[in-house]
């Protein structure tokens, strides 16, 4: 059966400490680059800090881990991409970015809404040294070349190496952890399959307190955000649409 | 006078007309600069990345893809002359024809020399060729406008054929002949292709459903700026070439073509213009009601993140498009040279504007409930190797009017034509 793996974030949960983003440039060999501008880095998971807009005891603030949301339908990169670097793999929901293919045309980057895409606009490279601590599983970008999440393929592939070698058509969903998920202290990004309605994270995404970003556009993201609070979930739709949200 | 070993009168048309050699390089040498540091920044991009842009994750397309998509429509005189005259037969619009397509030409390979530019791997641009996503609109305009510039080149090549040395060689007069009678047929693939690429360029931003202030619905697979993006390069080329033929009046101090030639391209850009103006003001009324809203947009909040306030719909509606519609049509002004070319840079400086709002605009606006609204300004690399394009265009130009017949009448004409 094909799956439609996703992620259920609890923003109650998140401290921004940023085990996260620092998972997620370590497992897939995301360079330093030292002269980018929060404009011009790579980041394909980001924790973003938005405040209630209140000053003193009032304010609130809340940390949102940003990364690619592998909407389903109408997937807005996918349709856009000139040379079909960009696909919604069917067997996992996943959608996948081929940088070997990518032309840097930049056009899929125009077109998500959520800004989940990254440019290499510099040549990867690392301080003397740290080379030797790349992931030998996946492939490092050129410059020039559009990257974003992919779910840690490579930890796919990984599990799928192990459930073969065992001679299983299925994989154990606990050989499969993207870094995000394993290395934020609070449990509060969970990962699993929206395609069996037994996963714990599949019904989580179906709480009273979850949301997705933009769910208007119609692309169907495969990743919920989860908040008690009423101001955090108004976040959900667009500033214009709900005048009454002003962070507040 | 030039001395005889530093002339280049053979080069000229018999009869014609042309300031000095020395002249003319000094003429060419600041274009040639231009050019020259056009090339140095393009190459920086190239050697060093992208990196040499203001350009950045959020602010994906900048002031390249806005000019690009702007002389893009500004070169439709091209296709749209040729379509008029050959294939709606408008043999009164032949004097202009040559500079249609020397301008068209200019536009065109200068866009596609600044694309190649602005994408990250350029050395993979064929691999759209070779793995096509057909659903794209970019894929819809590399294959449109890689081959349309194919059609220029060989339209370009007859004219360039008849420069009066090149006359000389036999076979180059039997293959300008040659390629003379396939005219109609370029004009005819040319329109097909410009049809759609302008339309895919156009479609380019109407199809970002993650987009709202650009999104739109519209007819099949195609969205209404598909269309209103035809319908403007159509009315905004003619008043371009009109623009282009004065400036190059006004240098060389000779009446190029008659002020009724230039009352007949008025009007076309005009009536055009009109029906652009109508169909967008519809179109524009169907998103603030409708399309926007259904994806959970206020469109009128878009208007209030400064400068891109309702100012800027109205002067694109009215300033650029109405006025200069009824000033390009209505007989009294059009009489009036000086009205009837202000009124054509109207219509064109509209039709920028119209880029430059569906390019950078849409992506200045916020999507998500915290963004924040962007600001983008362009780094010297950017402005200068469009600078380059400019400089190029010039030079090609100046070169082909200096050697070949760019303002040739069709037989019969009496028009004057001065300097021949």
């Amino acid at each position: 059966m094909n799956a439609r793996y996703g992620m259920v974030i609890d923003l109650d949960r998140c401290t921004g400490c940023g085990a996260c983003m620092m998972a997620c440039a370590a497992e897939n060999n995301v360079p330093p680059i030292p002269q980018a501008t929060p404009r011009t880095g790579l980041t394909p998971m980001l924790v973003r800090t938005v405040s209630n807009g209140m000053e003193g005891s009032a304010r609130r603030e809340v940390f949102i881990p940003i990364t690619c949301m592998h909407c389903e339908r109408e997937t807005p990169c996918v349709s856009v991409c000139p040379q079909q670097a960009v696909e919604v793999d069917k067997a996992t929901g996943i959608v996948m970015q081929m940088p070997q293919r990518c032309l840097g045309c930049r056009y899929c980057m125009t077109a998500c809404p959520y800004h989940a895409r990254y440019f290499n606009w510099w040549d990867p490279a690392w301080p003397a040294g740290m080379e030797k601590s790349l992931n030998p599983g996946v492939a490092v970008r050129m410059r020039g070349v559009v990257e974003k999440c992919n779910m840690c393929h490579a930890r796919l592939h990984s599990a799928k190496a192990k459930a073969a070698a065992a001679g299983k058509r299925e994989i154990d969903p606990a050989d499969y952890v993207p870094a995000c998920v394993e290395a934020c202290p609070t449990a509060a990004i969970r990962f699993g399959n929206f395609a069996d309605p037994d996963d714990p994270v599949s019904r989580e995404a179906h709480s009273p307190d979850a949301f997705r970003f933009l769910t208007r556009l119609g692309t169907e993201p495969k990743l919920y955000y989860k908040s008690k609070e009423a101001w955090v979930r108004a976040l959900a739709e667009s500033k214009s649409a709900n005048a009454e949200v002003q962070h507040g | 006078m030039a001395s005889s070993t530093f002339t280049d009168t053979r080069w000229i048309a018999r009869g014609e007309e042309r300031t000095s050699l020395p002249q003319f390089l000094l003429w060419l040498a600041p274009w040639a600069v231009v050019f020259a540091v056009g090339i140095y920044a393009a190459g920086l991009c190239l050697y060093y990345g992208l990196n040499q842009t203001n350009m950045d994750n959020r602010f994906a397309f900048g002031l390249w893809i806005f000019l690009d998509l702007g002389i893009i429509a500004l070169g439709a005189g091209a296709f749209f002359t040729g379509f008029l005259v050959y294939i709606l037969k408008r043999a009164k619009l032949q004097p202009i024809l040559n500079t249609a397509v020397v301008v068209g030409f200019i536009c065109y390979s200068g866009a596609v020399a600044i694309l190649m530019v602005d994408v990250g791997q350029p050395l993979r641009a064929w691999f759209t060729f070779w793995h096509p996503n057909t659903h794209s609109m970019l894929t819809e305009v590399t294959f449109c406008i890689s081959c349309y510039l194919l059609v220029l080149c060989l339209e370009y090549v007859p004219i360039l054929l008849r420069n009066r040395q090149l006359r000389k060689l036999p076979s180059f007069l039997v293959f300008e002949h040659q390629l003379h009678k396939l005219m109609p047929v370029l004009a005819g693939v040319g329109t097909l292709l410009s049809f759609f690429h302008q339309g895919s360029l156009g479609g380019l931003y109407g199809v970002l459903r993650g987009r709202p202030f650009a999104f739109r619905e519209g007819f099949l697979i195609w969205p209404s700026t598909f269309f209103l993006f035809i319908l403007s390069a159509i009315a905004s080329g003619p008043s371009f070439l009109m623009l282009v033929t004065a400036a190059v009046e006004k240098i060389t101090g000779r009446r190029l073509v008659s002020q009724e030639l230039f009352q007949r391209l008025g009007f076309i850009s005009g009536v055009l213009l009109a029906i652009y103006i109508a169909a967008k003001s519809i179109d524009t009324l169907i998103w603030l009601n409708f399309t926007s809203p259904s994806v959970g947009f206020a469109p009128w909040q878009y208007y209030n993140y400064k400068p891109f306030g309702l100012p800027i719909l109205f002067a694109e509606i009215v300033l650029f498009g109405l006025l200069p519609a009824f000033l390009l049509t209505y007989r009294r002004s059009a009489k009036r040279r000086g009205l009837l070319l202000s009124a054509a840079a109207l219509a064109c400086a509209g039709i920028l504007l119209n880029r430059f709002v569906l390019t950078v605009q849409t992506l200045a606006l916020p999507t998500l409930a915290f963004d924040e609204f962007l600001h983008y300004t362009p780094s010297w690399q950017e402005v200068a190797s469009f600078g380059g394009v400019l400089g190029y265009g010039v030079i090609v130009y100046s070169l082909s009017y200096r050697y070949l017949p760019l303002f040739a009448q069709p037989k019969g004409e009496n028009t004057h034509v001065s300097g021949s």
